[in-house]
Protein backbone atom coordinates (compact mmCIF):
# COMPACT_ATOMS: atom_id res chain seq x y z
CA UNK A 1 0.00 0.00 0.00
CA UNK A 2 3.12 2.70 0.84
CA UNK A 3 4.64 1.71 -2.48
CA UNK A 4 1.21 2.19 -3.93
CA UNK A 5 0.75 5.54 -2.72
CA UNK A 6 4.40 6.86 -3.26
CA UNK A 7 4.30 5.50 -6.62
CA UNK A 8 1.36 7.28 -7.98
CA UNK A 9 2.43 10.58 -6.17
CA UNK A 10 5.88 10.40 -8.13
CA UNK A 11 4.15 9.52 -11.39
CA UNK A 12 0.33 10.93 -10.92
CA UNK A 13 1.45 14.19 -13.20
CA UNK A 14 2.18 11.81 -16.40
CA UNK A 15 -1.44 10.08 -16.37
CA UNK A 16 -3.31 11.74 -18.53
CA UNK A 17 -5.24 10.48 -21.13
CA UNK A 18 -3.26 11.71 -24.84
CA UNK A 19 -5.20 13.65 -26.82
CA UNK A 20 -9.31 13.34 -27.06
CA UNK A 21 -9.64 10.07 -29.06
CA UNK A 22 -9.04 6.31 -28.99
CA UNK A 23 -6.38 6.02 -31.60
CA UNK A 24 -3.63 6.60 -29.10
CA UNK A 25 -3.58 3.94 -25.96
CA UNK A 26 -0.73 4.59 -23.09
CA UNK A 27 1.08 2.23 -21.98
CA UNK A 28 0.72 3.15 -18.38
CA UNK A 29 -2.78 2.02 -18.42
CA UNK A 30 -1.76 -1.69 -18.70
CA UNK A 31 0.81 -1.33 -15.16
CA UNK A 32 -0.89 1.38 -13.24
CA UNK A 33 -2.17 0.16 -9.50
CA UNK A 34 -4.13 3.31 -9.00
CA UNK A 35 -5.78 2.55 -12.10
CA UNK A 36 -6.13 -1.13 -11.47
CA UNK A 37 -8.29 -0.11 -8.09
CA UNK A 38 -10.33 2.37 -10.72
CA UNK A 39 -11.33 -0.39 -12.56
CA UNK A 40 -13.02 -2.52 -9.86
CA UNK A 41 -14.45 0.23 -8.69
CA UNK A 42 -15.92 2.02 -11.68
CA UNK A 43 -15.81 -0.48 -14.01
CA UNK A 44 -16.80 -4.05 -12.64
CA UNK A 45 -18.78 -2.49 -9.45
CA UNK A 46 -20.30 0.46 -11.41
CA UNK A 47 -22.70 0.48 -13.61
CA UNK A 48 -21.42 -2.74 -15.85
CA UNK A 49 -23.63 -6.35 -16.75
CA UNK A 50 -21.11 -8.59 -15.87
CA UNK A 51 -21.07 -12.31 -16.78
CA UNK A 52 -21.51 -14.83 -13.54
CA UNK A 53 -22.33 -18.59 -15.43
CA UNK A 54 -24.85 -20.04 -17.50
CA UNK A 55 -27.73 -20.88 -16.06
CA UNK A 56 -28.09 -24.52 -16.39
CA UNK A 57 -25.14 -24.74 -14.18
CA UNK A 58 -27.00 -24.02 -11.72
CA UNK A 59 -30.55 -25.83 -12.68
CA UNK A 60 -31.78 -27.58 -9.58
CA UNK A 61 -32.45 -25.70 -5.92
CA UNK A 62 -29.58 -25.23 -4.21
CA UNK A 63 -27.33 -25.14 -6.97
CA UNK A 64 -24.50 -22.65 -6.67
CA UNK A 65 -21.25 -21.44 -8.35
CA UNK A 66 -18.70 -19.29 -7.57
CA UNK A 67 -17.42 -17.14 -10.52
CA UNK A 68 -15.97 -13.02 -10.42
CA UNK A 69 -16.66 -9.95 -11.22
CA UNK A 70 -13.55 -8.34 -12.03
CA UNK A 71 -11.76 -9.68 -8.94
CA UNK A 72 -14.54 -9.91 -6.56
CA UNK A 73 -15.33 -13.07 -5.68
CA UNK A 74 -19.82 -13.68 -5.93
CA UNK A 75 -21.60 -17.29 -5.23
CA UNK A 76 -24.98 -17.82 -7.79
CA UNK A 77 -27.21 -19.61 -6.54
CA UNK A 78 -30.84 -20.93 -7.27
CA UNK A 79 -33.27 -20.54 -4.17
CA UNK A 80 -36.86 -22.76 -3.74
CA UNK A 81 -38.61 -19.87 -5.42
CA UNK A 82 -36.53 -20.91 -9.01
CA UNK A 83 -34.88 -17.53 -9.49
CA UNK A 84 -31.15 -17.11 -9.03
CA UNK A 85 -29.65 -14.98 -6.56
CA UNK A 86 -25.71 -13.71 -6.32
CA UNK A 87 -24.27 -11.77 -3.59
CA UNK A 88 -20.06 -11.60 -2.96
CA UNK A 89 -18.30 -14.63 -1.71
CA UNK A 90 -17.13 -12.72 1.74
CA UNK A 91 -18.63 -12.69 5.39
CA UNK A 92 -20.43 -9.99 6.27
CA UNK A 93 -18.18 -10.39 9.78
CA UNK A 94 -14.36 -10.50 9.19
CA UNK A 95 -14.36 -10.79 5.42
CA UNK A 96 -13.79 -14.74 4.67
CA UNK A 97 -14.95 -16.22 2.03
CA UNK A 98 -18.34 -18.14 2.46
CA UNK A 99 -17.48 -21.14 0.11
CA UNK A 100 -14.12 -22.18 -0.38
CA UNK A 101 -15.92 -24.58 -3.07
CA UNK A 102 -16.47 -24.18 -6.56
CA UNK A 103 -19.61 -25.74 -7.43
CA UNK A 104 -22.02 -27.42 -5.24
CA UNK A 105 -25.45 -27.47 -3.29
CA UNK A 106 -26.94 -26.35 -0.30
CA UNK A 107 -29.69 -25.52 1.45
CA UNK A 108 -27.31 -22.28 3.06
CA UNK A 109 -23.97 -21.60 3.51
CA UNK A 110 -22.11 -21.60 6.65
CA UNK A 111 -18.72 -19.43 6.94
CA UNK A 112 -16.28 -21.62 7.92
CA UNK A 113 -14.15 -18.76 10.33
CA UNK A 114 -17.19 -18.23 13.47
CA UNK A 115 -20.11 -19.94 11.47
CA UNK A 116 -22.12 -16.88 10.26
CA UNK A 117 -24.50 -18.22 8.13
CA UNK A 118 -26.85 -16.87 5.25
CA UNK A 119 -29.73 -18.34 3.62
CA UNK A 120 -29.58 -18.96 -0.25
CA UNK A 121 -30.43 -15.29 -1.12
CA UNK A 122 -27.21 -13.73 1.11
CA UNK A 123 -29.44 -12.72 3.94
CA UNK A 124 -27.58 -13.08 7.25
CA UNK A 125 -29.61 -15.57 9.23
CA UNK A 126 -27.39 -16.85 12.56
CA UNK A 127 -24.82 -15.68 14.39
CA UNK A 128 -22.97 -17.84 16.54
CA UNK A 129 -23.28 -17.79 20.13
CA UNK A 130 -24.56 -14.07 19.18
CA UNK A 131 -26.24 -14.15 22.77
CA UNK A 132 -23.28 -15.20 24.26
CA UNK A 133 -23.17 -18.23 26.83
CA UNK A 134 -24.84 -17.90 30.00
CA UNK A 135 -25.82 -14.60 29.65
CA UNK A 136 -22.01 -13.19 29.40
CA UNK A 137 -20.42 -12.57 25.55
CA UNK A 138 -21.75 -12.39 22.91
CA UNK A 139 -23.37 -9.61 20.52
CA UNK A 140 -25.02 -5.92 21.40
CA UNK A 141 -28.62 -5.96 21.91
CA UNK A 142 -28.31 -3.56 19.12
CA UNK A 143 -26.97 -5.63 16.72
CA UNK A 144 -29.30 -6.06 13.82
CA UNK A 145 -28.92 -9.01 11.43
CA UNK A 146 -30.52 -7.79 8.45
CA UNK A 147 -28.00 -4.49 8.46
CA UNK A 148 -25.02 -7.07 7.91
CA UNK A 149 -25.45 -9.12 4.72
CA UNK A 150 -22.65 -9.27 1.95
CA UNK A 151 -23.37 -7.18 -0.74
CA UNK A 152 -26.06 -8.22 -3.50
CA UNK A 153 -25.89 -8.46 -7.24
CA UNK A 154 -28.85 -7.26 -9.95
CA UNK A 155 -29.75 -10.24 -12.47
CA UNK A 156 -30.49 -10.68 -15.43
CA UNK A 157 -30.12 -13.38 -18.24
CA UNK A 158 -30.00 -13.69 -21.72
CA UNK A 159 -30.15 -16.49 -23.54
CA UNK A 160 -29.12 -19.19 -20.33
CA UNK A 161 -26.23 -17.18 -19.82
CA UNK A 162 -26.18 -14.85 -16.39
CA UNK A 163 -24.97 -11.80 -15.94
CA UNK A 164 -24.78 -9.74 -11.98
CA UNK A 165 -24.44 -5.98 -11.44
CA UNK A 166 -23.86 -4.47 -8.34
CA UNK A 167 -25.29 -1.02 -10.02
CA UNK A 168 -28.85 -0.30 -9.00
CA UNK A 169 -29.31 2.16 -11.27
CA UNK A 170 -27.71 0.16 -14.69
CA UNK A 171 -30.08 0.13 -17.81
CA UNK A 172 -31.53 -3.27 -18.74
CA UNK A 173 -29.24 -5.78 -19.71
CA UNK A 174 -30.93 -6.13 -22.99
CA UNK A 175 -30.76 -2.29 -23.36
CA UNK A 176 -27.20 -1.85 -22.20
CA UNK A 177 -26.17 -5.25 -24.97
CA UNK A 178 -28.51 -3.48 -28.38
CA UNK A 179 -30.56 -5.02 -30.65
CA UNK A 180 -27.65 -6.33 -32.30
CA UNK A 181 -25.35 -8.31 -30.24
CA UNK A 182 -28.49 -9.53 -28.29
CA UNK A 183 -29.59 -10.81 -31.61
CA UNK A 184 -25.82 -12.26 -32.28
CA UNK A 185 -26.21 -14.09 -28.75
CA UNK A 186 -29.55 -15.48 -29.19
CA UNK A 187 -28.02 -16.82 -33.02
CA UNK A 188 -25.90 -19.28 -31.13
CA UNK A 189 -27.49 -20.23 -27.42
CA UNK A 190 -31.49 -19.09 -28.39
CA UNK A 191 -33.85 -22.11 -29.08
CA UNK A 192 -31.83 -25.03 -27.36
CA UNK A 193 -30.46 -26.52 -23.90
CA UNK A 194 -26.64 -25.90 -23.60
CA UNK A 195 -24.65 -29.04 -21.45
CA UNK A 196 -21.13 -28.23 -20.33
CA UNK A 197 -18.34 -30.40 -22.26
CA UNK A 198 -15.53 -29.18 -20.10
CA UNK A 199 -13.76 -26.22 -18.40
CA UNK A 200 -10.02 -24.75 -17.72
CA UNK A 201 -8.58 -21.86 -16.85
CA UNK A 202 -6.10 -20.12 -18.51
CA UNK A 203 -3.61 -18.22 -16.85
CA UNK A 204 -1.80 -15.19 -18.76
CA UNK A 205 0.42 -12.95 -17.59
CA UNK A 206 -0.65 -9.82 -18.57
CA UNK A 207 -3.30 -6.79 -18.10
CA UNK A 208 -6.95 -7.99 -19.09
CA UNK A 209 -7.41 -5.20 -21.29
CA UNK A 210 -4.79 -6.41 -23.42
CA UNK A 211 -6.65 -9.66 -23.41
CA UNK A 212 -9.94 -7.60 -24.45
CA UNK A 213 -7.71 -5.42 -26.62
CA UNK A 214 -6.79 -8.93 -28.32
CA UNK A 215 -10.40 -10.13 -28.88
CA UNK A 216 -11.73 -6.97 -30.61
CA UNK A 217 -8.75 -7.39 -32.48
CA UNK A 218 -10.03 -8.61 -36.06
CA UNK A 219 -6.53 -7.03 -37.85
CA UNK A 220 -4.12 -9.90 -36.49
CA UNK A 221 -6.88 -12.91 -36.77
CA UNK A 222 -5.15 -13.52 -39.76
CA UNK A 223 -1.56 -12.65 -39.48
CA UNK A 224 -0.61 -14.01 -36.07
CA UNK A 225 -2.84 -17.11 -36.32
CA UNK A 226 -1.29 -19.06 -39.43
CA UNK A 227 -3.66 -22.52 -38.71
CA UNK A 228 -6.75 -20.71 -39.26
CA UNK A 229 -5.75 -18.66 -42.06
CA UNK A 230 -3.74 -21.49 -44.31
CA UNK A 231 -7.10 -23.57 -43.96
CA UNK A 232 -9.62 -20.40 -45.50
CA UNK A 233 -11.37 -21.06 -41.95
CA UNK A 234 -10.92 -17.06 -42.02
CA UNK A 235 -9.09 -14.89 -44.46
CA UNK A 236 -9.95 -10.86 -44.40
CA UNK A 237 -10.83 -11.29 -48.05
CA UNK A 238 -13.77 -13.54 -47.08
CA UNK A 239 -17.03 -12.01 -46.51
CA UNK A 240 -17.66 -10.78 -43.27
CA UNK A 241 -17.08 -7.83 -41.27
CA UNK A 242 -17.27 -6.33 -37.64
CA UNK A 243 -20.18 -5.22 -35.87
CA UNK A 244 -19.46 -2.50 -33.04
CA UNK A 245 -22.24 -1.10 -30.85
CA UNK A 246 -22.79 2.57 -30.16
CA UNK A 247 -21.35 2.81 -26.95
CA UNK A 248 -18.33 0.89 -27.97
CA UNK A 249 -17.95 -1.88 -25.34
CA UNK A 250 -19.43 -4.42 -27.31
CA UNK A 251 -18.60 -6.20 -30.68
CA UNK A 252 -19.04 -9.17 -33.15
CA UNK A 253 -16.73 -10.27 -35.53
CA UNK A 254 -17.85 -12.47 -38.40
CA UNK A 255 -16.83 -14.48 -41.24
CA UNK A 256 -18.95 -15.71 -43.95
CA UNK A 257 -18.56 -18.43 -46.61
CA UNK A 258 -19.73 -16.61 -49.67
CA UNK A 259 -21.71 -18.35 -51.41
CA UNK A 260 -21.20 -16.76 -54.98
CA UNK A 261 -17.74 -16.75 -54.65
CA UNK A 262 -17.89 -20.44 -53.96
CA UNK A 263 -20.68 -21.03 -56.53
CA UNK A 264 -17.95 -19.21 -59.30
CA UNK A 265 -14.94 -20.65 -58.12
CA UNK A 266 -14.29 -23.27 -60.89
CA UNK A 267 -15.07 -21.09 -63.12
CA UNK A 268 -13.35 -18.02 -62.25
CA UNK A 269 -9.83 -19.01 -60.51
CA UNK A 270 -8.74 -15.72 -61.09
CA UNK A 271 -10.58 -14.01 -58.59
CA UNK A 272 -9.24 -16.97 -56.12
CA UNK A 273 -5.70 -16.33 -57.06
CA UNK A 274 -5.82 -12.97 -56.84
CA UNK A 275 -7.23 -13.18 -53.08
CA UNK A 276 -4.00 -15.14 -52.39
CA UNK A 277 -2.16 -12.45 -53.58
CA UNK A 278 -2.91 -9.93 -51.59
CA UNK A 279 -1.16 -11.75 -48.80
CA UNK A 280 1.67 -12.78 -51.09
CA UNK A 281 2.15 -9.03 -51.63
CA UNK A 282 2.36 -8.05 -48.07
CA UNK A 283 5.04 -10.87 -47.30
CA UNK A 284 2.59 -12.37 -44.77
CA UNK A 285 3.93 -15.65 -43.73
CA UNK A 286 0.20 -16.80 -44.33
CA UNK A 287 0.34 -17.71 -47.79
CA UNK A 288 2.37 -21.38 -46.90
CA UNK A 289 1.49 -24.75 -48.05
CA UNK A 290 -0.03 -26.95 -44.93
CA UNK A 291 -1.93 -30.29 -45.36
CA UNK A 292 -3.53 -31.50 -42.55
CA UNK A 293 -2.64 -35.82 -41.91
CA UNK A 294 -5.92 -36.24 -40.52
CA UNK A 295 -8.54 -33.28 -41.95
CA UNK A 296 -11.46 -34.68 -39.74
CA UNK A 297 -10.66 -31.46 -37.71
CA UNK A 298 -11.74 -29.38 -39.66
CA UNK A 299 -14.94 -31.30 -40.79
CA UNK A 300 -18.31 -29.71 -39.49
CA UNK A 301 -21.72 -29.88 -39.30
CA UNK A 302 -24.71 -27.25 -40.36
CA UNK A 303 -25.84 -25.62 -37.06
CA UNK A 304 -27.04 -22.45 -38.21
CA UNK A 305 -29.55 -21.48 -40.81
CA UNK A 306 -27.04 -18.56 -42.21
CA UNK A 307 -23.62 -19.57 -43.59
CA UNK A 308 -21.88 -17.59 -40.77
CA UNK A 309 -18.62 -19.56 -39.74
CA UNK A 310 -16.58 -17.71 -37.04
CA UNK A 311 -18.54 -15.11 -34.66
CA UNK A 312 -16.57 -14.12 -32.07
CA UNK A 313 -18.29 -11.41 -30.01
CA UNK A 314 -17.69 -9.90 -26.38
CA UNK A 315 -19.59 -7.69 -24.47
CA UNK A 316 -18.04 -4.93 -21.97
CA UNK A 317 -16.23 -5.39 -19.92
CA UNK A 318 -14.95 -9.24 -19.91
CA UNK A 319 -17.57 -11.27 -21.56
CA UNK A 320 -16.61 -13.32 -24.69
CA UNK A 321 -19.02 -15.89 -26.61
CA UNK A 322 -17.31 -17.54 -29.41
CA UNK A 323 -18.67 -19.71 -32.45
CA UNK A 324 -15.72 -21.12 -34.68
CA UNK A 325 -17.68 -23.46 -37.04
CA UNK A 326 -18.97 -26.12 -34.44
CA UNK A 327 -16.72 -25.12 -31.36
CA UNK A 328 -18.89 -22.99 -29.45
CA UNK A 329 -17.28 -21.83 -25.70
CA UNK A 330 -17.92 -18.66 -23.79
CA UNK A 331 -14.48 -17.16 -21.94
CA UNK A 332 -14.77 -14.60 -18.78
CA UNK A 333 -11.82 -12.95 -18.04
CA UNK A 334 -10.87 -12.41 -14.72
CA UNK A 335 -8.11 -9.47 -13.30
CA UNK A 336 -5.84 -11.19 -11.02
CA UNK A 337 -3.63 -8.07 -10.94
CA UNK A 338 -1.93 -5.45 -12.81
CA UNK A 339 -0.35 -7.77 -14.88
CA UNK A 340 -1.86 -11.43 -14.30
CA UNK A 341 -5.59 -12.03 -15.87
CA UNK A 342 -7.28 -15.46 -15.12
CA UNK A 343 -9.17 -16.42 -18.08
CA UNK A 344 -11.93 -19.11 -17.77
CA UNK A 345 -12.93 -21.11 -20.40
CA UNK A 346 -16.37 -22.98 -20.61
CA UNK A 347 -16.65 -25.51 -23.53
CA UNK A 348 -20.18 -25.87 -24.68
CA UNK A 349 -22.63 -28.88 -26.95
CA UNK A 350 -26.21 -28.91 -26.57
CA UNK A 351 -28.70 -31.27 -25.76
CA UNK A 352 -29.58 -31.60 -28.63
CA UNK A 353 -26.41 -32.91 -30.21
CA UNK A 354 -26.65 -36.14 -31.82
CA UNK A 355 -23.17 -38.26 -30.94
CA UNK A 356 -21.74 -37.71 -34.08
CA UNK A 357 -21.69 -34.39 -33.84
CA UNK A 358 -21.08 -34.11 -30.09
CA UNK A 359 -17.40 -36.05 -31.58
CA UNK A 360 -16.75 -32.73 -34.14
CA UNK A 361 -17.19 -30.54 -31.07
CA UNK A 362 -14.69 -32.45 -29.42
CA UNK A 363 -12.27 -32.48 -32.29
CA UNK A 364 -12.68 -28.49 -32.53
CA UNK A 365 -12.46 -27.58 -29.41
CA UNK A 366 -8.70 -28.35 -30.21
CA UNK A 367 -8.61 -24.89 -31.98
CA UNK A 368 -9.11 -22.88 -29.21
CA UNK A 369 -7.94 -22.88 -25.26
CA UNK A 370 -4.04 -22.94 -24.05
CA UNK A 371 -3.38 -25.54 -26.55
CA UNK A 372 -5.56 -24.62 -29.19
CA UNK A 373 -4.21 -24.15 -33.08
CA UNK A 374 -5.61 -20.80 -33.03
CA UNK A 375 -6.08 -19.68 -29.49
CA UNK A 376 -2.48 -20.72 -28.37
CA UNK A 377 -0.88 -17.17 -29.65
CA UNK A 378 -3.27 -14.98 -28.13
CA UNK A 379 -2.46 -16.45 -24.83
CA UNK A 380 1.34 -15.34 -25.13
CA UNK A 381 0.89 -12.14 -27.07
CA UNK A 382 -0.40 -10.11 -24.25
CA UNK A 383 2.53 -11.34 -22.10
CA UNK A 384 4.77 -10.03 -25.19
CA UNK A 385 3.12 -6.67 -24.69
CA UNK A 386 3.41 -6.21 -20.93
CA UNK A 387 7.40 -7.09 -21.13
CA UNK A 388 7.38 -5.01 -24.58
CA UNK A 389 6.25 -2.12 -22.35
CA UNK A 390 8.23 -2.36 -19.07
CA UNK A 391 9.99 0.86 -19.67
CA UNK A 392 7.77 2.46 -21.48
CA UNK A 393 4.99 4.24 -19.64
CA UNK A 394 5.05 6.99 -20.92
CA UNK A 395 5.01 5.91 -24.70
CA UNK A 396 1.66 4.75 -26.47
CA UNK A 397 -0.19 2.15 -28.35
CA UNK A 398 -0.86 2.90 -31.84
CA UNK A 399 -4.78 1.97 -32.93
CA UNK A 400 -5.12 3.83 -36.40
CA UNK A 401 -5.87 0.54 -39.06
CA UNK A 402 -9.23 2.00 -40.22
CA UNK A 403 -8.74 5.65 -38.83
CA UNK A 404 -10.05 7.13 -35.81
CA UNK A 405 -13.70 5.82 -35.67
CA UNK A 406 -15.51 3.41 -34.03
CA UNK A 407 -18.24 2.55 -36.73
CA UNK A 408 -18.88 -1.00 -37.52
CA UNK A 409 -17.70 -2.42 -41.15
CA UNK A 410 -17.57 -4.94 -43.52
CA UNK A 411 -13.85 -5.21 -43.57
CA UNK A 412 -11.83 -6.52 -40.87
CA UNK A 413 -9.12 -4.96 -41.81
CA UNK A 414 -9.69 -2.17 -39.16
CA UNK A 415 -8.96 -1.38 -35.78
CA UNK A 416 -12.58 -0.10 -34.87
CA UNK A 417 -13.63 -2.61 -31.89
CA UNK A 418 -10.33 -2.58 -30.14
CA UNK A 419 -10.56 1.73 -30.27
CA UNK A 420 -14.54 1.14 -29.16
CA UNK A 421 -13.36 -0.98 -26.26
CA UNK A 422 -11.08 1.96 -25.03
CA UNK A 423 -13.99 4.66 -25.96
CA UNK A 424 -16.35 2.99 -23.47
CA UNK A 425 -13.62 2.33 -21.00
CA UNK A 426 -12.76 6.17 -20.85
CA UNK A 427 -16.27 6.81 -20.61
CA UNK A 428 -16.97 4.19 -18.15
CA UNK A 429 -13.98 5.39 -15.67
CA UNK A 430 -14.10 8.93 -16.30
CA UNK A 431 -10.56 9.36 -17.64
CA UNK B 1 4.11 -59.04 -14.54
CA UNK B 2 7.87 -58.50 -13.82
CA UNK B 3 8.56 -58.13 -17.00
CA UNK B 4 5.33 -56.05 -18.18
CA UNK B 5 6.58 -53.64 -15.70
CA UNK B 6 10.01 -53.53 -17.27
CA UNK B 7 8.52 -53.28 -20.61
CA UNK B 8 6.00 -49.98 -19.71
CA UNK B 9 9.21 -48.61 -17.75
CA UNK B 10 11.13 -48.44 -20.92
CA UNK B 11 8.74 -47.23 -23.32
CA UNK B 12 7.42 -44.78 -20.57
CA UNK B 13 11.53 -43.65 -19.83
CA UNK B 14 11.82 -42.99 -24.10
CA UNK B 15 8.39 -41.10 -24.17
CA UNK B 16 9.48 -38.75 -21.94
CA UNK B 17 13.09 -38.65 -23.22
CA UNK B 18 11.38 -38.01 -26.86
CA UNK B 19 9.49 -34.99 -26.14
CA UNK B 20 11.97 -33.25 -23.09
CA UNK B 21 14.88 -34.00 -26.25
CA UNK B 22 12.55 -32.20 -28.75
CA UNK B 23 12.53 -35.00 -31.41
CA UNK B 24 8.34 -33.98 -31.87
CA UNK B 25 8.56 -35.96 -34.85
CA UNK B 26 8.97 -39.16 -33.24
CA UNK B 27 6.31 -38.87 -30.75
CA UNK B 28 3.20 -40.32 -32.32
CA UNK B 29 5.12 -43.58 -32.94
CA UNK B 30 4.53 -43.90 -29.57
CA UNK B 31 0.55 -44.38 -30.27
CA UNK B 32 -1.01 -46.97 -32.09
CA UNK B 33 -2.52 -45.87 -36.00
CA UNK B 34 -6.20 -45.54 -33.93
CA UNK B 35 -5.59 -44.19 -30.76
CA UNK B 36 -6.94 -41.96 -28.25
CA UNK B 37 -4.79 -39.00 -26.97
CA UNK B 38 -6.45 -36.22 -24.51
CA UNK B 39 -5.15 -33.67 -21.89
CA UNK B 40 -7.83 -32.96 -19.61
CA UNK B 41 -7.72 -31.45 -15.93
CA UNK B 42 -8.65 -33.51 -12.67
CA UNK B 43 -12.07 -32.05 -12.10
CA UNK B 44 -13.45 -32.96 -15.63
CA UNK B 45 -12.31 -36.37 -15.42
CA UNK B 46 -14.08 -36.53 -11.96
CA UNK B 47 -16.96 -34.92 -13.21
CA UNK B 48 -17.34 -36.95 -16.74
CA UNK B 49 -16.54 -34.40 -18.99
CA UNK B 50 -15.73 -35.23 -22.13
CA UNK B 51 -13.79 -32.17 -23.36
CA UNK B 52 -10.13 -31.15 -22.89
CA UNK B 53 -7.84 -29.11 -23.76
CA UNK B 54 -6.33 -31.49 -26.58
CA UNK B 55 -8.31 -34.32 -27.90
CA UNK B 56 -7.11 -36.71 -30.86
CA UNK B 57 -8.38 -39.97 -32.39
CA UNK B 58 -6.29 -40.59 -34.49
CA UNK B 59 -2.35 -41.24 -34.55
CA UNK B 60 -2.52 -38.85 -37.95
CA UNK B 61 -4.17 -35.77 -35.60
CA UNK B 62 -0.72 -35.94 -33.53
CA UNK B 63 1.11 -35.69 -36.59
CA UNK B 64 -0.88 -33.12 -37.31
CA UNK B 65 -0.42 -31.46 -33.68
CA UNK B 66 3.81 -31.54 -34.00
CA UNK B 67 3.09 -30.53 -37.71
CA UNK B 68 1.27 -27.37 -36.20
CA UNK B 69 3.87 -26.50 -33.68
CA UNK B 70 6.59 -26.60 -36.13
CA UNK B 71 5.09 -24.69 -38.94
CA UNK B 72 2.14 -22.83 -37.48
CA UNK B 73 1.88 -21.86 -34.30
CA UNK B 74 3.87 -18.89 -32.45
CA UNK B 75 5.15 -19.65 -29.11
CA UNK B 76 8.49 -18.69 -27.35
CA UNK B 77 11.16 -21.83 -27.42
CA UNK B 78 10.83 -23.76 -24.19
CA UNK B 79 11.62 -27.40 -23.32
CA UNK B 80 10.35 -29.70 -20.83
CA UNK B 81 11.25 -31.83 -18.66
CA UNK B 82 9.21 -34.87 -17.69
CA UNK B 83 10.12 -36.91 -14.15
CA UNK B 84 7.40 -39.85 -14.16
CA UNK B 85 6.79 -42.68 -11.34
CA UNK B 86 7.23 -46.65 -11.92
CA UNK B 87 3.47 -47.47 -13.73
CA UNK B 88 1.02 -49.06 -11.51
CA UNK B 89 -1.19 -52.09 -13.34
CA UNK B 90 -4.40 -51.37 -13.09
CA UNK B 91 -5.31 -54.70 -15.23
CA UNK B 92 -3.44 -57.23 -17.85
CA UNK B 93 -4.53 -59.35 -20.43
CA UNK B 94 -2.92 -60.98 -23.28
CA UNK B 95 -2.35 -58.43 -25.25
CA UNK B 96 -2.98 -55.16 -23.55
CA UNK B 97 -1.97 -53.40 -20.05
CA UNK B 98 -4.06 -50.66 -18.08
CA UNK B 99 -1.89 -48.97 -16.26
CA UNK B 100 -1.51 -45.23 -14.20
CA UNK B 101 1.49 -43.21 -13.91
CA UNK B 102 2.32 -40.08 -12.45
CA UNK B 103 4.15 -37.27 -13.58
CA UNK B 104 5.75 -34.00 -12.58
CA UNK B 105 6.91 -31.85 -16.02
CA UNK B 106 9.38 -28.58 -15.20
CA UNK B 107 8.91 -26.10 -18.13
CA UNK B 108 12.54 -24.22 -19.09
CA UNK B 109 11.94 -20.87 -20.87
CA UNK B 110 14.55 -19.63 -22.69
CA UNK B 111 15.50 -17.26 -20.12
CA UNK B 112 15.87 -19.95 -17.78
CA UNK B 113 12.53 -19.14 -15.77
CA UNK B 114 11.62 -22.63 -14.75
CA UNK B 115 8.07 -23.71 -13.31
CA UNK B 116 6.77 -26.42 -12.17
CA UNK B 117 4.02 -26.58 -15.39
CA UNK B 118 1.82 -29.57 -14.45
CA UNK B 119 1.39 -32.88 -12.44
CA UNK B 120 -0.62 -35.33 -13.09
CA UNK B 121 -0.82 -38.92 -13.86
CA UNK B 122 -1.22 -40.81 -17.17
CA UNK B 123 -4.56 -43.21 -17.32
CA UNK B 124 -3.24 -45.63 -20.39
CA UNK B 125 -3.98 -48.47 -22.29
CA UNK B 126 -1.15 -50.51 -24.15
CA UNK B 127 -1.35 -52.42 -26.71
CA UNK B 128 1.70 -54.56 -26.01
CA UNK B 129 2.69 -55.86 -29.64
CA UNK B 130 4.96 -58.28 -28.02
CA UNK B 131 7.73 -56.43 -27.09
CA UNK B 132 6.90 -53.17 -28.07
CA UNK B 133 4.03 -51.58 -26.26
CA UNK B 134 1.84 -48.87 -28.46
CA UNK B 135 -0.01 -46.67 -26.62
CA UNK B 136 -4.48 -47.33 -27.55
CA UNK B 137 -4.92 -44.17 -25.45
CA UNK B 138 -3.91 -42.49 -23.24
CA UNK B 139 -5.45 -39.90 -20.91
CA UNK B 140 -3.24 -37.16 -19.40
CA UNK B 141 -5.33 -36.05 -16.43
CA UNK B 142 -3.86 -32.57 -15.16
CA UNK B 143 -4.43 -32.11 -11.36
CA UNK B 144 -5.06 -28.03 -11.73
CA UNK B 145 -7.37 -27.16 -14.29
CA UNK B 146 -5.02 -23.67 -14.50
CA UNK B 147 -2.68 -23.49 -17.83
CA UNK B 148 -0.05 -20.91 -17.69
CA UNK B 149 0.13 -18.80 -20.93
CA UNK B 150 -0.31 -22.06 -23.40
CA UNK B 151 0.15 -25.44 -23.80
CA UNK B 152 2.00 -26.19 -26.81
CA UNK B 153 4.59 -29.16 -26.17
CA UNK B 154 2.76 -32.39 -25.61
CA UNK B 155 2.64 -33.88 -21.83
Amino acid sequence: MLDQVIHSAGERSDRAWPGDGVTRVPYWIFQDRDIYAAEQKRIFQGRSWNYLCLSVEVKNTGDFIATFVGDTPVIVVRDADGELYAFENRCAHRGALITLEPRGNTKDFTCVYHAWSYDRQGNLKEVAFKDGIKGKGGMPASFCMQQHNPRKLRLAEAFGIVFGSFSNDVVPLEEHLGEEIYTRIGRVMGGRTPVVLGRYTQALPNNWKLYMENVKDSYHASILHLFFTTFELNRLSQTGGIIVDPTGGHHVSFSAIDVNSAKNNEKNNENNNEKDNEYAEQNIRSDSEFKLADPSLLESFKEFPDSVTLQILSTFPTFVLQQIQNAIAVRQIVPRGVDRTDLHWTLLGFAEDSPEQRLIRLKQANLVGPAGYISMEDGCVGGFVQRGIAGAAGEQAVIEMGGAGTDSSESRVTEASVRGFWKAYRAQIGI
Amino acid sequence: MTDVIGLLNHVQSAYARCIDNGNLEAWPDFFEEDCIYKITTADNYAQGLEAGVIFANTKGMLRDRVASLREANIYERHTYRHLLGQAWIVSQDAGEVRCETSFLVARIMRDGTTDVYATGRYIDVYRLNGTTPKLRERIVVCDSSRFDTLLALPL
